[in-house]
């Protein structure tokens, strides 16, 4: 067998090879520092392959841009940093509300307002679950590696078809501007996922039908199956509606059409968690910096894992519980004043002491920062 | 109380780290992906390129980290440096407590006045870009030419290949130019460090 071909490539460009691979025929957006080049490399690709690349007047016009596409029938994208996602967030509820799936890439950068352009952060986390208003439930994951913003973003878009949901992918600035060495995969090597479409014919079709798994199919645009498309509460056929017996079914739907197969969503990896008393916790660019620290300081005889969460939203509850189930202490590390630690705090039961490592100055906590905090709680 | 492990803390020896500082405009950044993409060729390497820049487009600080593996790279970024290439003062002054002991320095050595050490490589990059190589733009390919020649971390052809693959239509030669220049300089140190002067 041929050795595989690896490139030496930028982060926000293999999450545009794992949109392509995952189906991605549509691109709109505004470019952003720092996650330009995602748009950059969409303008290059899409086009070669039949797809669209739009550059719009503003992120709002971006994230309705893809949402009218995938509601016409392509999966699509768009990428941005925090200031974008903020104003994206208003059409981020209509998606969730219209049950359309789209990926928006967020490499973070420091905050609030305009921050610091070309610095990292982690600072939008909470955001990505609680963005936009009304009670919805959120999926965001989060690539560690170049490699991984490749597979991560394969994942959002099988996540948001799977669902029929906006998924977040939630990337810092670290990872996005790095360049690591990357094997394109080969088509049938990941499952992709596409949204399922309605057997039925178009005088049959409800759109927005309460199944078994809460998910409906999706008819696109175009296809001869006329159905309504509001971001106001509806009924199964798309109408306006504010009749108690139909409002909270749908919300009902938009939860537990996720948090019922919420391990379906679950990716973590944890290393060095055999026998481990305490716990590093983290997500993106700190789990490089926590896998690091861990490796050395086992090496000094420290009994410490690590545990890298793939999926930020859902919460990974039960399997984070399970996980560190045997440890004393946990350390959160995370590039902001302190966000994920509240769900660990939610989360693992009262024995287990709870310790936090923050950085918010726009550069990333090192393996020896982590090491010191180690040090300081052992 | 702090103390109890950092003491018996190892620096990792399976990571070669590069990092190309200097200010902003000076091509550090680019000159490290063409680094990257020749010590990557042959695919059997795993390598982290990345850098830290300021909002300018022009000046401010500009650094970019190359870190080399045969196997996992956990920590992206640099941690002890196996070599800096410092093309500023400010940029030495900032990165040279980060360089291993016996870690490979190599300066501009007209922008760089005061060096730490006796222990460097010194060539006027900037200079020989603008009156030999034709340009001050390739000062980065000139100290790429260098680091090949003094690390032995690229063959010659590859590292060739890896700047002409990045160059700008019609400006190959003389970015062959450059790397050539860098590696006769770089070369001609080496053999006088050898010989002890």
């Amino acid at each position: 067998m041929a050795i595989k071909k690896r490139h030496l490539m930028l982060g926000n460009l293999a999450c545009v090879h794992g949109a392509i691979y995952a189906g991605m025929r549509f691109f709109a957006g505004y470019p952003i520092t720092p996650s330009t080049e995602v748009a950059e490399g969409c303008a290059r690709e899409l086009p070669k392959i039949g797809g669209k690349f739009i550059q719009m007047e503003d992120e709002i016009g971006s994230i309705a841009a893809i949402v009218g596409a995938s509601v016409a029938g392509l999966k699509s994208m768009t990428a941005t940093s925090g200031p974008g996602y903020s104003l994206m967030v208003e059409n981020i509820g209509y998606a969730y509300m219209t049950e359309t799936p789209v990926v928006v890439i967020n490499v973070q950068r420091g905050g609030p307002s305009t921050g610091m352009p070309t610095k990292g952060s982690q600072a939008d986390t909470m955001q990505a679950r609680w963005g936009t208003h009304g009670d919805y439930t959120a999926i965001a994951v989060a690539p560690s590696t170049v490699q991984e913003c490749l597979t991560e973003t394969i994942r959002a878009f099988n996540l948001a078809e799977r669902f029929r949901t906006p998924v977040t992918v939630l990337l810092d600035e670290v990872i996005a501007h790095s360049r690591e060495m990357v094997t394109i995969p080969e088509k049938g090597e990941f499952k992709v996922y596409d949204r399922v479409k309605p057997t039925c014919t178009p005088e049959e079709y409800v759109p927005f039908e309460m199944t078994p798994n809460g998910v409906s199919p999706m008819a696109g645009f175009g296809e001869g199956y006329r159905f309504n498309v509001t971001g106001l509460t509806h009924d199964t056929m798309g109408f306006t509606t504010n009749r108690p017996e139909e409002v909270s079914p749908k919300l009902d739907k938009l939860a537990n059409k996720i948090l019922k197969y919420r391990d379906e969503t679950v990716k973590m990896r944890t290393e060095m968690m055999d026998g481990a008393e305490i716990a590093f916790i983290s997500y993106g660019s700190v789990s490089r910096a926590a896998l690091q620290a861990v490796m050395l300081a086992r090496k000094a005889g420290v009994k410490v894992g690590t545990v890298q969460l793939y999926t930020i939203w859902p919460f990974p509850e039960k399997q984070l519980r399970e996980i560190c189930a045997g440890c004393k202490k946990v350390i959160v590390g995370e590039l902001n004043m302190g966000q994920m630690i509240y769900e660990v705090e939610r989360v693992l039961p009262n024995n287990i002491k709870i310790h936090s490592i923050q950085r918010y100055d726009g550069e990333f906590l090192t393996p020896m920062q982590l090491l010191e905090k180690l040090d300081e709680v052992l | 109380m702090a103390g109890k492990i950092l003491d018996k803390i190892e620096i990792p020896q399976d990571r070669f780290e590069l990092r190309l500082s200097g200010s902003g405009g000076q091509g550090m950044i680019l000159a490290s992906v063409i680094l990257g993409e020749a010590i990557g060729a042959d695919g059997t390497k795993n390598i982290t390129q990345s850098q830290s820049y300021g909002p300018e487009a022009r000046g401010g600080a500009s650094k970019a980290d190359v870190v080399v593996s045969s196997g996992e790279i956990f920590y992206p970024k640099a941690m002890k440096l196996d070599l800096l290439l410092a093309m500023t003062q400010e940029s030495l002054d900032s990165y040279y407590p980060f360089l291993k002991e016996n870690g490979t320095l190599i300066v501009d050595d007209v922008l760089v006045t005061e060096v730490p050490t006796d222990n460097y490589y010194g060539l006027p990059f900037t200079r020989l870009a603008r009156e030999e190589a034709g340009h001050v733009m390739v000062a980065n390919v000139i100290a790429l030419g260098a680091i090949g020649a003094i690390t032995g971390i690229v063959t010659h052809e590859t590292l060739v290949e890896a700047v002409l693959a990045r160059a700008p239509r019609g400006t190959e030669e003389k970015n062959r130019k450059a790397v050539e220049i860098g590696y006769r300089e770089g070369a001609r140190l080496l053999k006088e460090k050898a010989a002890g002067k």
